[in-house]
Parts: structure tokens; C-alpha cells; sequence
């Protein structure tokens, strides 16, 4: 099960439908949150692709149940790419590659739980950005804490609150997006 | 006006006649770039359907006014969507593929290569994948060979000519589409016949197709020659010493791949073999029917895809390659991509696996990519 914040049936329903109804039903929605679209249509996971691609949301992937296929999007948001970082203290991806055996830090992945349940390092821990501050207590403060997410920007929020809560944190710069190191999926 | 409905064998006819047809296909552009209807007569246009559901407004001006406009999908239901958008908007002349490119990919068009003592020779095109059948019928028998998955093609036609057929036959084990041969064979308790060295791994009973083992339809001779290249097993069939049934070795403009079985290194031996020593030492007007076309434009007038064997020496690249080494770097090299699917259509031909119906249509989904250019 990937949690998601918001679920779109669109099963029994044939193409073109399932794109009719993602379409209308992302526009509704806030940028940053995952759409979870159920469909039974076997073409509606290339044109989903296809469509994502092309207006700029992210594809994160498709899940097989049976005859049910859940495909995972998450809506665009132009901040991401494009806002500055404030947070002093950062990381290459290269750099982190290196560390990756090191036992004494925690890589934290702040992106939402679907885009790290289809890839993410290994041995990173899922904290959602959104979830920062009620489970932040969850994070011993005795380790060093990389904080991880697609650009760079969510983990930059998220590197300010640890810190303001006096955790020694780093944000690793620019993130998943691109990644190459080794990765892992917990579906 | 109302949004029309188009058959597959109607765009099947304005292919054959070279009739003009203007396509608006509105599948993703992958699928697009990876398969579509082509022909001399036909132009295309591919704007995805996702692009047009808030309306066609900025694709009327590139629409031409003065043609027939066919809007094609995968399945059916998004040109639909697309073509009565279209019909709204004031667009004349509009219809949808029925069945869309499933459809396409099914429709066999029979054509009739020419008179057999008692009976004669027809051609099955399916003209949207590129794969070629064949029937032989003499004095009220049939045999069919490289039988596509939709067998209710042969079924019908035999049944309209008041025709038994006896045996169904594979020149080579598949990997481009699923053989309907054994199947076929089994619905009218006829014999399968399939080359053994290609069918290492079959699960169901067949009958060995072997050199010297002539088979006799009506007053028709079928005889086998090992022509192996393509497949460790190929063999081509010769009809009553006028047609050479080819399978996946000889095309009309190209020659066939040795490397869909993982064997390429091994098999370009037996391909040069067959094609530079066995075939050349045949009569140089037989009749070569291959089992696949890869141009609409190999089509002749009348649909049927053939050449003279002595013609094919001349103008066939394949056929010209005098260095072993450049034919080795020729049909091992720079290869066009796989089939879609092309192991488990061989596991499925085999009988190792059982797909659902849906699960066949996906498996051959795409281009035929049997030959090396």
C-alpha cells in the first residue's frame, strides 16, 4: 500500500476516460500532492506517461493488482526548481554516494511517500516534508542528518526546521532527479 | 453530420487502390513513432487525444478541407472522443477507425496469387503488421501456411468455397506474431506440421516438417526444402515446382535476421548457405511469396506481395553481399529493435505459456521486424 492524499477510480473506464478524468482531477488539486489513479484500461499507462511528460507533472509509476494497474502522479510545482536555497550547509549527490556505508548519519528522503516507495537510496528513512515537525523526534540527534528529496528544495525546508531544532543537518544538492548512485523500491 | 464509422478492410482497400486518405491518429506519440497505417495514397498526423480534450480549436487550420479524415486510436473510444469533437466543431467528411489499431493489426486481406491444377494459390495480407499466409487449394482441399492467430480468417473463407482443410504448416518456429497453425489444425482435425530442430521445446504433439516428406493437397504438390538461417529450422516450401514459400529467409527487399532466437552468430552461416548456394541452384522464374512484407510499396496491384526469384538475385542487397565478412557484419549489425514481445510469442508458440486473448492481441502489438533492414 502507498499512501497517498488523494485516490481517482477510474476502473470499468475505457480510454479516453481515464486521462479526462486525471486531467480535471489535478486541476483541482494543490501543487505537490500525489494522485493515486486506479484504472483498468492496460493503455492508460503509456498515455498517463505520455500526458505527464508533456504538461509537466511527474510520472513516479505504475503498480500492478491484479487486474487493477494504480498509477502514481504527482502535480507540477514551478517553486521547485526554481527557488533559491537557504539552507548553509550542503552536499553533492557524488559526495553523499560516497557516504553511503558511513554508519553514523541518517539520510532522510522528505519527498511523499509514493515517489519513495517506487526509488529511493537504500537505508534512507521516509519523512514526508509535510509530516517534518510532528515526527521529527523520530530522528536521533546523535547522527549526522542528510536530508534528500527530487531538486532540492523540499529538503531544503525541511534541512531549516531541523536545524532551527538544533539537528546537525546537511541537504544534499540537487537530489533524486540526478540521482545515479544505487537504489531501491519498497513496493 | 454525424461521426461515421470506417472498417479496417475499408482503409485495407484505399491502401491496396492507392486511394487518398488523410489520418489524424491520436494515440501517444510513442506508439505513434513505434507503428501506423502507411501507404503510397495515405498521409498522417499524430496529435495525441490527451492534447485535444479541451478542444480541437487550434488543429482545424492544419486539417485538410478537401479530404476524407479518418481519426484512428488504439482501441476505438478515444477517436471517437476526438472525431465527434471534430464533427462539433463543423468537420465534414469524419470518421473513426472501427476497432482501431487492434483492428488494423488484425484484418487479413486474402488475395489470389494464381491458378493450381484443380484450385489455386491465395495470399493472406495483414497489411498492418507486414505478415503473410498462405492457403493452397486443390479439388475441395486446403492447406494453410503461417497461420496468423485469427483463424476464423481461414475458417471463413473455406467454408465459403466449400473447402476441407487438411493441414495447417509453419515454415519456422514465430517470434513476430502467434502461430494460429496448431490451433487451426485442431478445430478441423487436420495435421500441424512444424519444422523439429525448431521445436526443441514445443509442448504439444505435431507432425515433423521434413525435407523429402512431400505432402500432397488435391492435385497439388507441397514440397519441403531445409532452408535454415533465420531459424535453425526454417524450411521453405515449394508449391507444384512454380512457388517457393520462402517463411522469414527470403523477402522481396530484404532478407531475414538470424539473431531473434539469441543464435546470430551461429545461424549466419546457414544463412548465407540457403541463400547464396541452396536458392541459387533453383529455377530462376519460381515464384517467391515470402512470409513477411516490410513496405506498403512491396504491394503489387492487386495486393499480392511476390517476385521472380531471378529478379530477386538481381535487385535483393541481401542477395548481393560478396564477402562473407560484410554479410556476417550485415545481418549481425545495426539491426533493427526486436519484436514487441518476441520472447514470450515464441514461449506461447511453443506452448510453454497460455496468454488470455487480450494479453496475444498486446504481445503483437507493433511491426513485424523479421528482416535485417
Amino acid at each position: 500500500m502507498i499512501k497517498t492524499d488523494h485516490v481517482l477510480d477510474a476502473k470499468g473506464l475505457a480510454c479516453p476516460m481515464p486521462i479526462v478524468k486525471t486531467k480535471k482531477t489535478m486541476k483541482d488539486l494543490e501543487a505537490g500532492v500525489v494522485l493515486e489513479i486506479q484504472a483498468t484500461d492496460k493503455g492508460s499507462k503509456a498515455d498517463i506517461k505520455a500526458w505527464a511528460d508533456k504538461v509537466g507533472h511527474q510520472y513516479l509509476g505504475t503498480v500492478e493488482e491484479g487486474e487493477v494497474l494504480k498509477h502514481y502522479l504527482r502535480k507540477a510545482s514551478d517553486s521547485e526548481t526554481e527557488s533559491e536555497k537557504n539552507h548553509p550547509n550542503i552536499i553533492s549527490n557524488d559526495e553523499l554516494a560516497d557516504k553511503l556505508s558511513d554508519d553514523n548519519i541518517t539520510i532522510v528522503d522528505v519527498r511523499e511517500p509514493a515517489e519513495y516507495a517506487f526509488s529511493h537510496v537504500p537505508n534512507a528513512v521516509s519523512l514526508p516534508l509535510g509530516e517534518m515537525e510532528d515526527r521529527m523526534s523520530e530522528l536521533t540527534s546523535d547522527k549526522q542528518i542528510y536530508v534528500i528529496c527530487r531538486t532540492g528544495t523540499r529538503s531544503d525546508l525541511a534541512a531549516q526546521k531541523l536545524a532551527d531544532s538544533g539537528y546537525d543537518v546537511i541537504n544534499v544538492v540537487p537530489g533524486m532527479s540526478e540521482w545515479t548512485g544505487p537504489t531501491t523500491s519498497s513496493l | 453530420m454525424d461521426l461515421k464509422q470506417t472498417q479496417a478492410s475499408e482503409v485495407a482497400s484505399k491502401v491496396i487502390n492507392k486511394q487518398d486518405l488523410f489520418i489524424l491518429d491520436v494515440r501517444n506519440e510513442e506508439a505513434y513513432g513505434d507503428w501506423k497505417i502507411e501507404g503510397e495514397s495515405i498521409t498522417s498526423m499524430n496529435v495525441p487525444y490527451f492534447d485535444l480534450i479541451d478542444g480541437v480549436e487550434d488543429l482545424l487550420p492544419e486539417l485538410p478541407k478537401d479530404k476524407e479524415i479518418l481519426v484512428v486510436c488504439a482501441k476505438e473510444g478515444s477517436s471517437i472522443f476526438v472525431g465527434e469533437e471534430l464533427v462539433e466543431a463543423g468537420v465534414e467528411n469524419v470518421s473513426y477507425l472501427s476497432g482501431g489499431m487492434k483492428a488494423w493489426s488484425e484484418y487479413l486481406e486474402p488475395v489470389k496469387v494464381g491458378d493450381l491444377p484443380g484450385g489455386a494459390l491465395y495470399q493472406f495480407v495483414r497489411i498492418g503488421k507486414g505478415c503473410l499466409s498462405y492457403m493452397i487449394e486443390s479439388n475441395g482441399e486446403a492447406a494453410v501456411v503461417d497461420a496468423s492467430r485469427m483463424i476464423e480468417n481461414y475458417t471463413t473463407f473455406t467454408e465459403n468455397k466449400g473447402l476441407t482443410i487438411k493441414a495447417t504448416m509453419d515454415t519456422h518456429l514465430h517470434a513476430d506474431h502467434i502461430s494460429g497453425g496448431k490451433a487451426l489444425a485442431d478445430q478441423v482435425n487436420g495435421t500441424y506440421y512444424l519444422p523439429e530442430e525448431d521445436a526443441g521445446e514445443v509442448t504439444f504433439p505435431f507432425t515433423a516438417l521434413k525435407e523429402n516428406n512431400k505432402m500432397v493437397i488435391g492435385e497439388v504438390t507441397i514440397e519441403p526444402i531445409y532452408s535454415p538461417g533465420h531459424t535453425i529450422g526454417s524450411t521453405s516450401l515449394m508449391i507444384n515446382d512454380a512457388y517457393l514459400l520462402t517463411g522469414d529467409i527470403l523477402f522481396v527487399e530484404s532478407i531475414g535476421r538470424p539473431d531473434l532466437a539469441g543464435k546470430a552468430e551461429d545461424w549466419v552461416l546457414d544463412l548465407r548457405t540457403t541463400l547464396y548456394n541452396r536458392y541459387k541452384e533453383m529455377a530462376g522464374e519460381l515464384t517467391v511469396l515470402p512470409a513477411h512484407f516490410s513496405k506498403v510499396a512491396e504491394l503489387g496491384d492487386t495486393g499480392v506481395v511476390s517476385a521472380k526469384l531471378e529478379e530477386l538475385y538481381e535487385k535483393n542487397d541481401g542477395l548481393n553481399v560478396e564477402e562473407e565478412a560484410e554479410f556476417r557484419r550485415m545481418v549481425t549489425e545495426n539491426l533493427p529493435p526486436q519484436p514487441n514481445a518476441y520472447q514470450e510469442i515464441r514461449e506461447t508458440n511453443m506452448g510453454k505459456i497460455t496468454p488470455n486473448e487480450e494479453t496475444r492481441r498486446e504481445m503483437e502489438i507493433g511491426p513485424n521486424r523479421c528482416a535485417v533492414n
